[in-house]
C-alpha cells in the first residue's frame, strides 16, 4: 500500500520512441489517445488503485516573497526552463512492481500512426505519513 | 450511543445473515445499510436488544436488495423459505468472517479494505480517509474484494497466519480520518483472541499493546520523533504494558514460539526498562537471534545489529551491519548511530545526510537531517 506519481513531461524527460507531436497525428489518432487514457483512469478506478490524475498548462508563472508589506515578484514563463511538467496521475498500488507496470501501460497510449507513443514517464513514490513501526530501534 | 460498540456487533450479524443463506456480498452490503440505519434511529429509541435489531433490520434489507434484483428472484424465493432462525451468536461465524476477508486470493490493501468495513463495520468514507484515496476507489477496492472472496465457501477453514498479516498491517500503516487504526487494529485482534485460542494471535496482542503503550510519546506536539530512549517513560501506558505482558507470558508458556510473541518480548523488555540505559541488550540480542532464526528477514538482521551495538559495543553493531544488505530500508540511518556511538562523527554526520535523504517520511527525513546538524554544529555549541 503504497502511493506514487506518474509524472509526464512536456520537456525534460527523455525522447519517447514514437515522438511525434500531436499536432501532426489524425484526428482519429487523437481520439484513440483520449479513448486510453480515459479507460485507463476508468480501470484503475475500478482496481481500487486511483488517487487522482490532473493536467497541467505550460504556462506558470514563478513566484516568490520579496519581503515584508512589498507584493511576491513573479516571473517567467521561462521558455528555457529544463523540465516542465505537464500532468501527473497518483496511484494506490500494493508494491513497487505494480506501479512500475502501471507506468509501462499507461506509456503504451497510442500516439501517431496508432502505434504506442513509449513516452518516459517519471515514477515517483510519496514520503509517507510517518507510521507506527514496531520495534525499530534506528535512533 | 457508543459507536464502538455497535461496531462489534457487525461480525456476527454478518455471519448470521451468511447462515441464512444471505450470500457474503449482499449481506455485507445489508449490514452497512442497518448499521447506518442504527446511527440514526438508536440515540432516539435505543432497541432492548441491539443484536437482535440489527438481525432484524439488515435481512430485511437484504430482502429488499433482493427482490429489487429481478436477476436474484430465484434465489430471493430460496432465501425467503428458510425459517427464520435465531441461531446463538457463534465466535465460529466471527472467525470464519476473519478468515475470508483475509483470503489469500486477496492482496494486502482489499485483504485490509475488506477486514475493516466487514469485521470492523467502519463505512466505506472513513476508510478511504484512513488511506487518503477518494471514496470512490475505496468503494471498488472493496467491492471487488468482495466478489474476489464470493466464490470462497463460508466454513472452509482458514489461515491465521494470513488474518495476522492483515491485522498487522491495518496497525502499523494508515493516516488519520476520523478513526484511529491502531486502536482499531488492536479492538479487531482481542476480539480473534477470545475466538481462537493461538499462541501466535496472542503474541500479535501483546505486541499491539506493548507498543500501542508509548503512542503518546513516540511524537513531540510538532509531530518531530522521539527516539525510544529519549521517550517520556512516566507517559508509556502502564495498564495496557501490563495486559501486553500478561498476554504474552500466558502465550510463551505454551512453547510454541513464532515471530509476533518474539517481536512482542521484545517490546516487552523495552517496556521493562525504567529507564533506557536499564535496558536488557543482551535478552533483546537473544530474542533477535530467536526472530532470525524464525524469519531470515534482513529487516530484523538490520534491528539485531542495532541491538548488538547497545549490547556489545558499536564496533560488535558495525560488524553485524556488514551482513546486512544495503538495500534494506533505514540501514543507512542504523551505520550513521553505530558510527557516532563509535566515535566516528564525521562518517555519522555524513551518513546521517545520506539517510536523510533515502528516509521514507518526512517525519524520518527531518528528525535525521537534525542529527546531522547536531553533529555539524557540536564545535559551535
Amino acid at each position: 500500500m503504497a502511493k506514487y506519481l506518474l509524472l509526464k513531461h512536456y520537456r525534460g524527460a527523455p525522447s519517447a520512441v514514437n515522438d511525434v507531436p500531436m499536432d501532426q497525428w489524425t484526428q482519429e489518432e487523437i481520439t484513440a489517445h483520449i479513448a486510453y487514457m480515459n479507460d485507463f483512469a476508468g480501470r484503475l478506478e475500478k482496481t481500487g488503485e486511483y488517487v487522482d490524475g490532473q493536467a497541467l498548462s505550460p504556462e506558470g508563472t514563478f513566484v516568490r516573497y520579496d519581503g515584508e508589506g512589498r507584493p511576491p515578484v513573479t516571473d517567467g514563463p521561462f521558455a528555457e526552463s529544463k523540465d516542465l511538467i505537464a500532468g501527473w496521475m497518483v496511484i494506490d498500488v500494493d508494491t513497487y512492481e505494480r506501479a512500475v507496470e502501471l507506468a509501462g501501460e499507461l506509456s503504451a497510449a497510442p500516439g501517431a500512426g496508432g502505434k504506442p507513443i513509449h513516452e518516459w514517464l517519471e515514477l515517483r513514490p510519496f514520503l509517507t505519513a510517518s507510521h507506527n513501526v514496531t520495534e525499530c530501534h534506528h535512533p | 450511543m457508543n459507536e464502538v460498540l455497535l461496531r462489534s456487533l457487525t461480525p456476527s450479524v454478518l455471519g448470521i445473515l451468511v447462515r441464512r443463506g444471505a450470500d457474503f456480498a449482499a449481506a455485507e452490503d445489508a449490514v452497512q445499510d442497518a448499521l447506518v440505519e442504527a446511527i440514526r434511529v438508536w440515540p432516539a429509541e435505543p432497541p432492548r436488544d441491539p443484536k437482535g435489531w440489527l438481525v432484524t433490520v439488515a435481512w430485511r434489507r437484504f430482502l429488499d436488495a433482493a427482490r429489487a434484483d429481478t436477476a436474484r428472484r430465484r434465489r430471493e424465493d430460496r432465501v425467503e423459505e428458510e425459517p427464520p432462525p435465531g441461531p446463538a451468536p457463534s465466535v465460529d461465524d466471527t472467525l470464519q468472517l476473519y478468515f475470508l476477508c483475509a483470503h489469500p486470493s486477496l492482496t494486502p490493501s482489499s485483504a485490509v479494505a475488506l477486514t475493516l468495513r466487514a469485521v470492523g463495520g467502519l463505512t466505506t468514507r472513513q476508510i478511504a480517509q484512513a488511506y487518503l484515496v477518494p471514496e470512490a476507489t475505496m468503494a471498488q477496492r472493496i467491492s471487488r474484494a468482495k466478489r474476489t472472496v464470493s466464490g470462497v465457501r463460508f466454513d472452509q477453514p482458514g489461515d491465521v497466519a494470513t488474518v495476522l498479516r492483515v491485522l498487522y498491517l491495518v496497525f502499523n500503516e494508515g493516516y488519520s480520518g476520523d478513526v484511529d487504526l491502531a486502536a482499531e487494529a488492536i479492538r479487531l485482534t482481542r476480539r480473534l483472541f477470545a475466538a481462537i485460542d493461538h499462541p501466535e494471535v496472542a503474541g500479535l496482542l501483546a505486541l499491539m499493546l506493548l507498543h500501542h503503550a508509548r503512542h503518546a510519546t513516540r511524537t513531540a506536539p510538532d509531530g518531530s520523533l522521539v527516539p525510544l530512549a529519549e521517550q517520556d517513560r512516566g507517559r508509556w501506558d502502564t495498564g495496557m504494558i501490563t495486559e501486553g505482558v500478561s498476554v504474552l507470558q500466558t502465550a510463551l508458556a505454551r512453547d510454541r514460539l513464532g515471530e509476533y510473541q518474539a517481536q512482542a518480548a521484545i517490546a516487552a523488555l523495552h517496556a521493562d526498562a525504567l529507564t533506557a540505559a536499564e535496558t536488557d541488550w543482551v535478552q533483546i540480542v537473544e530474542w533477535y537471534d530467536e526472530l532470525v532464526r524464525l524469519t531470515d528477514s534482513p529487516v530484523v538482521r538490520l534491528n539485531r545489529a542495532v541491538a548488538v551495538g547497545e549490547a556489545d559495543g558499536p564496533r560488535a553493531g558495525l560488524a553485524a551491519l556488514a551482513a546486512v544488505p544495503e538495500s534494506v530500508p533505514r540501514r543507512t540511518a542504523a551505520a550513521a548511530y553505530l558510527h557516532e556511538r563509535a566515535g566516528d562523527l564525521s562518517t555519522a554526520a555524513g551518513l546521517y545526510v545520506e539517510a536523510a535523504h533515502k528516509a521514507p517520511s518526512l517525519a524520518e527525513r527531518t528528525h535525521l537531517t537534525r542529527q546531522a546538524v547536531r553533529l555539524n554544529t557540536r564545535d559551535r555549541a
